[in-house]
């Protein structure tokens, strides 16, 4: 059985006498666009909300941060820092793979499982608590930079 | 809420003509959101693609979920990967359970290390200069 996250916030939230959660709910069937061609001719995207920042970079903050940040896809791995409130960054910060899967990407279009990466991966630190300014803030940046990287699908990866 | 903003953008983007794929290892969040298509790691919070330092596996993770591109027919799919953690479940048993073990909600930039701050400084004021 998959770890039920829903019921256990909601019981930790009480404990330290939060106000309960509003989980989105979306009842609707989701927007659907089917690959047009094979992988191995699509240009993927990456979208990581595990807090990843590049050495240089100002790094994120914990309260409700809806800034993104712009790496680079041949970033050297060495460069790649993790922050985040909720979740335990120990493999993270040993291997950002984890979290933000650069070499891997990287491989799969070396042996030509993906026809090439975007230029820029996408990065913001996932713990917002408000919906709201999830869907009005940041979703339309993100779509746009997606748009202007001209991506044909997009891998996300949330922590 | 990871999970939950990750699907909220995919949804957004997948609406303008994207193909969208979302990872996830807390599928009641990720079905309750429902994004277009997902795939399911069981693994702890954290390693969202994969255990550090075994590429290997990291390449299996990444293969399986990305051929739930064509894989995944019906919109708000998740395709479940046959990955285990570990033999036991016991890491189940802890995971966002027991007293609060977040880090304090600051406004200002966390960094992993000082040396971090002193470059973003160093960038910025440089910007400023060029200006």
């Amino acid at each position: 059985m998959p770890v039920d996250y829903i019921e256990r916030i909601r019981e930790k939230y009480e404990a330290l006498d939060y106000g309960v959660y509003q989980w989105v709910v979306s009842a609707d069937t989701p927007p659907w666009h089917p690959l047009p061609k094979p992988l191995s001719e699509c240009r993927l995207g990456l979208v990581a909300s595990g807090g990843i920042y590049m050495s240089g970079q100002v790094a994120f903050h914990y309260r409700d941060d809806t800034s993104l940040l712009k790496i680079p896809m041949d970033v050297p791995t060495s460069e790649l820092r993790a922050t985040h409130f909720a979740y335990d960054l120990t493999d993270a910060r040993q291997d950002p793979n984890v979290v933000f899967p650069i070499d891997t990407l990287r491989g799969l279009v070396g042996e030509g499982a993906i026809g090439n990466l975007a230029a820029n991966a996408y990065t913001f630190m996932g713990g917002i608590y408000s919906s709201r300014r999830v869907r009005e803030e940041l979703a339309p940046r993100v779509t746009e930079c997606l748009l202007a990287e001209e991506v044909d699908a997009v891998l996300f990866v949330p922590a | 809420m990871c999970h939950q903003s990750v699907g909220l953008l995919a949804r957004h983007a997948e609406a303008v003509g994207i193909s969208t794929l979302c990872m996830t290892s807390a599928l009641d969040i990720t079905q309750a959101v429902n994004p277009p298509r997902a795939a399911f790691l069981d693994y702890p919070l954290g390693h969202t693609t994969g255990k550090p330092y075994q590429p290997a596996l990291q390449r299996q993770i990444l293969l399986e979920a990305l051929a739930g591109f064509s894989d995944l027919a019906v919109p708000g799919s998740v395709k479940t990967l046959p990955f285990k953690w570990s033999e036991d479940r016991s890491w189940q048993e802890t995971a966002q359970r027991g007293p609060d073990d977040r880090r304090p909600r600051y406004d200002t930039p966390q960094y992993q290390y000082e040396e971090d701050r002193d470059r973003a400084k160093a960038r910025a004021s440089a910007v400023q200069f060029t200006g």
